[in-house]
């Protein structure tokens, strides 16, 4: 184990690096996305309902690896020439949206209904309902399911190695084959992914408790 | 068009039908499995013995923070340095159902926390045992309020087979790996495939639980 980390520290380092910006950049990203399909998801518009309703749904029950894939083999066919690591990125960022929307969705709509209709009726418009009383309401809420979105977003990354993406899983696949050391490869990789998950999500749980 | 119609030839469409099954198969298999320890390794993390549920508790969160993709491997090339070697649909199997029991474990013990504590309490002042409390009072509010929880982390295991696509179980990703590896052509009818078979199945299962988490409710 001790060999692995010390011969294989540049390649260890390299793939946390790049597992950890896949991840935020994904997260950035599906955070604007997915805020944007839940608030269509609430309003009163029935078309935008039923748009962000289906975007939701669509990019929830199909599995990762397959919108991965279809960046990763058909864009580049059709479009444009692009890397693994992008084609991962792209497929984790719509992934993730999705279940993201959802997380926010619920969140606002888990503020009582009596405080948009108290603010309606002190004359604000929908808007400015949205934005004074409900969304800061809601932020609080949200917090913690979204972080353990981002824990499992940081967990969903290693698909990139299906897409030759640089990630930990991927420097894991390498370093096992090249040492056949299977065991104390993947253990040293599940404690760099463990860094990055175990302390987001206890701070999570914390959180969690804090609020309720 | 040609291609298109050549690649949803029955023959390849059945190939794909004969990995959906094994698709569903592992999964149910897992859910089943994973039910019942996930169950077991909740209520001891509620029940809070002394040493063994923080141990346990411990354990569990190491497993749902690793990623699924990790004890895929592990368990299909780290095992076989212990001396057993499983094959690839027992690998996929045992692999997920240990990542699923920490999922369901998580979904157990929260649900159970959220039950009112004035249940146990109730309970145990007229008299009941601890288990009896448990099994009779706590447990059936406890699963009902699991119900949309557990439904969602279904979905997520069958789309999490594809995953073992990896080590070449014969699940519907693979097979579709290996009609689109004859002919280059087939790649976007085969993904157009997929993910409406996967779609169908997934939202299926999620429409269903809601009907069932309406009706409890």
């Amino acid at each position: 184990m001790i060999n692995i980390i010390t011969h294989y520290s540049h390649q260890l380092l390299s793939g946390f690096g790049w597992t950890l910006l896949s991840s935020v950049l994904a997260l950035f990203f599906s955070l604007i996305i997915g805020s944007l399909f839940a608030i269509m998801e609430i309003l009163p518009n029935k078309t935008a309902r039923f748009v962000g309703r289906a975007y939701v749904e669509l990019f929830r029950n199909i599995p990762l690896l397959v919108i991965t894939m279809f960046f990763y083999l058909i864009i580049p066919l059709y479009l444009v020439k692009i890397n693994g690591f992008t084609a991962g990125t792209i497929g984790l960022t719509l992934y993730t949206s999705a279940f993201i929307a959802e997380t926010i969705r619920s969140g606002i709509q888990s503020v009582d209904t009596g405080q948009m209709e108290g603010a309606r009726s002190v004359g604000m418009t929908y808007w400015q309902a949205m934005r004074y009383i409900i969304l800061p309401q809601a932020f609080k809420i949200v917090i913690p399911p979204l972080g353990n979105q981002f824990v499992n977003l940081v967990k969903n990354s290693s698909v990139l190695a299906f897409v030759a993406g640089f990630d930990l899983m991927y420097q894991a696949n390498s370093i096992a084959s090249t040492t056949f050391d299977t065991i104390n490869s993947y253990l040293v990789i599940g404690v760099l992914y463990l860094i990055i998950t175990m302390p987001l999500s206890y701070y999570m749980r914390y959180l969690e408790k804090k609020i309720a | 068009m040609q291609n298109w119609i050549n690649a949803y030839s029955w023959l390849n469409i059945r190939f794909l039908l004969l990995g959906l099954g094994v698709t569903i198969f592992i999964s149910v298999v897992a859910v089943v499995l994973s039910f019942i320890l996930g169950s077991i390794l909740g209520i001891i993390r509620y029940s809070k013995i002394k040493y063994v549920s923080a141990i346990l508790g411990f354990f569990v969160d190491l497993i749902r923070n690793l990623p699924l993709l990790l004890i895929i491997f592990f368990t299909y090339f780290g095992l076989p340095n212990f001396g057993f070697k499983p094959d690839t649909i027992l690998a996929a199997i045992i692999a997920m159902t240990v990542f699923e029991s920490a999922m369901v474990a998580e979904i157990v013990r929260s649900g159970i926390n959220a039950v009112d504590i004035g249940q146990m309490e109730g309970a145990r002042s007229v008299g009941m045992s601890f288990l009896q409390a448990l099994w009779h009072i706590i447990l059936p509010q406890a699963y009902k309020k699991m119900i949309p929880a557990m439904i969602s982390q279904f979905v997520s295991l069958i789309k999490d087979t594809s995953l073992a696509t990896i080590i070449v179980v014969p699940e519907m990703m693979q097979h579709a790996q290996v009609i689109y590896g004859q002919n280059a052509n087939y790649i976007l009818p085969m993904f157009v495939a997929l993910a409406v078979l996967y779609f169908i199945v997934c939202f299926t299962l999620s429409l269903i639980g809601n009907h069932i988490d309406k009706r409890l409710a």
